[in-house]
């Protein structure tokens, strides 16, 4: 191929980046905007307008069929277009629900919507990765930029400390991760994802070298989607960032992590050699996850290890090895970030100045139902989404994950999957009973008063309320989506048959 | 005089062990960042073994991203550190439990 014909393809394959593009060149603008006109509150606004254009876009591409661009480099069509729509969907809600949270804080700077984009774009390349390269830069991207956004209240000695904590942990991960990648690359002599499984491995040593690799490559998985054992990071970081920011942490990247998982399980190591250490990881990850989660009377902390027990689901999916499987976990992706992001929506906005208020525990929340019965409402049904109750989007994400598991011959995991989803019911209640049964005189909150409350704008409440009803249809016309996850699978297998 | 690939792999898993109980051991905030940015070249000196024996630029093309990105973990973990000083006047890990479980 000449220069010539080379920049031809290129830009013929511009439309397969179309959102990265968009978002990156938005992030961009802020920043610029940013440089002149200091915290202009258009930013914000230029954010939600990218991610809005590029959501549309990827919602056009859902039928689209499996192909690569770039060399090889990123994947595109229906499923990549999936996992980039929950990933823009969750960095629009998110930007919606920061903007509030950082007025009341006055940290609405620029730089913070900014630093989402850039994020977004990161998420954007894993999500849709073909190739080990746009997973390490798409993993790097999104991480970097979430350690800043982690420590943003400087002042705050728990996010500073939260951030150092996710830094180090990250970076730790990021070099077994990489070495996995190199250990791969070495045995099978190719970076992209579908070669690494046609290579030929024909000494013993050979693939000795790949299952290494692909073992510290697992490492650093694990420890990005916070699977146990490698979870420890979690709850510290997530109880000490901002709180829309948590939830954008909790959804975005560990949707575009797992996708990025499930794209090099399906393409780069098939046959299902690596689901026994993914059933494993998977059962013990919903026991400490739920158990963990029993004692905690600080919310935030307590939905962290809630979002641990979720990743464990998820893996019920991976494990499973099929199509069904990986198309299943693709929808409880989506469910699973509508809802996380709702539960935190709410929290920040149940947040107010005192150290109490802050720190958020179950009893300085007690009655809040009552003062804001919209916020109290919308919780409720992230709590009852959350543990699987029909008729809401949870109990379908679980059947989705749950049911090829059971197919493929994991029964014992579904049932320990089940088992634990009840264990939940007991956290989850136990924060609606905080919400609606209890009244602030029943527990000395001190500070509190009806002003102390955060003001909810329009946009933010509005964002809750319509998570909160796509929760509900997604549970009820659940069909068509899993449809459409279920194709992707379908016609990529058959894509790439000899 | 021809050093088999061998010894280059051997040194780099040598190297990276050393970064990962620098990780493991130290109390030292800038220490342990030290020994990441350790892991991450042990990393580089594979892939850019594998690559020149296999005669693919590939590997060594993800060489250069990884320093890249090394560089920005380095400025921002930097910046974290410094933020960590200013409020608590220690980088020593250990020191640092705001959080109990």
């Amino acid at each position: 191929m000449d220069l010539a014909n080379a920049y031809a393809a290129l830009v013929a394959d511009l439309p397969a980046v179309f959102s990265m593009g968009v978002v990156g060149l938005a992030g961009i603008v802020m920043v610029a905007i940013d440089a002149f006109r200091n915290n202009h509150p258009i930013i914000p606004w230029l954010g939600v307008g990218a991610l809005a254009v590029s959501g549309a876009w990827e919602l056009t591409q859902l039928g689209a069929p499996d192909a690569t661009a770039f060399l090889d480099t990123i994947r595109t069509g229906g499923s990549a277009s999936f996992v980039n729509l929950i990933i823009l969907l969750s960095g629009l809600a998110t930007i919606l629900l920061l903007r509030p949270y950082l007025n009341r804080m006055d940290r609405d700077y620029g730089e913070v919507y900014a630093l989402v984009m850039y994020s977004t774009v990161g998420m954007l390349m894993l999500g849709a990765a073909n190739d080990m390269v746009s997973v390490f830069l798409g993993l790097e991207t999104m991480s970097v930029s979430l350690y800043v956004l982690t420590g943003l209240v400087r002042e705050d000695e728990g996010a500073v400390e939260s951030a150092l904590k996710y830094f180090l942990l990250g970076a730790f991960s990021t070099g077994f991760f990489l070495y996995g990648i190199a250990l791969m690359y070495g045995a099978t002599g190719t970076l992209t994802l579908p070669a690494m499984a046609q290579a030929e491995l024909a000494t013993t040593s050979s693939q000795l070298l790949f299952w290494g690799g692909v073992a510290l490559f697992l490492v650093g998985f694990f420890f990005k989607v916070s699977a146990v054992p490698f979870h420890m990071w979690t709850p510290d970081v997530y109880q000490g960032a901002p709180t829309p920011l948590t939830g954008f942490m909790s959804t975005s990247s560990k949707a575009a992590a797992f996708a990025a998982l499930i794209l090099v399980l399906y393409h780069a190591v098939p046959g299902g050699e690596a689901s026994t250490v993914i059933a494993v990881v998977a059962a013990i990850t919903m026991v400490v996850g739920n158990v963990m989660a029993l004692g905690q009377t600080n919310v935030k902390r307590l939905l962290a290890y809630s979002s641990v027990a979720h990743g464990g689901y998820v893996l019920v999916g991976l494990a499973a090895g099929t199509s069904a499987g990986y198309s299943g976990a693709l929808f409880y992706l989506l469910v699973y970030a509508v809802m996380n992001i709702g539960a935190f929506g709410v929290m920040s906005m149940l947040e107010w100045d005192q150290k109490q208020g802050r720190e958020q525990t179950l009893s300085s929340l007690a009655g809040i139902g009552e003062q804001r019965p919209v916020l109290g409402a919308a919780m409720s049904v992230f709590m009852f989404s959350l543990i699987g109750f029909p008729p809401l989007g949870g109990f379908m994400g679980k059947y989705a994950v749950f049911a090829p598991a059971v197919d493929a011959g994991l029964t014992g995991l579904v049932i320990l999957g089940v088992l634990m989803s009840a264990v939940s019911s007991y956290y989850y209640l136990r924060v609606v009973y905080v919400f609606w049964m209890q009244s602030a005189e029943d527990v000395d909150v001190k500070g509190f008063t009806e002003a102390a409350l955060p003001q909810a704008t329009p946009a933010a409440l509005g964002t809750l309320v319509v998570c909160a009803v796509a929760l509900l249809v997604l549970g009820v016309f659940f069909g068509g989506v899993l449809e459409t996850t279920s194709a992707f699978f379908d016609a990529a297998s058959m894509a790439s048959a000899p | 005089m021809e050093v088999a690939v061998n010894w280059y792999l051997a040194l780099s898993a040598v190297l990276f062990t050393i970064g990962t109980l620098g990780v493991l051991l130290r109390r030292n905030a800038i220490v342990i960042l030290m020994s990441v940015e350790l892991m991450l070249n042990a990393v580089n000196l594979t892939l850019v073994t594998f690559s020149q024996s296999m005669g693919d630029p590939a590997g060594q093309m993800l060489v250069f991203f990884s320093i890249a990105v090394a560089a920005a973990e380095a400025a921002v973990g930097l910046a974290i550190v410094i933020a960590i000083f200013r409020s608590e006047v220690t980088v020593d890990v250990s020191e640092i439990t705001l959080f109990k479980h």
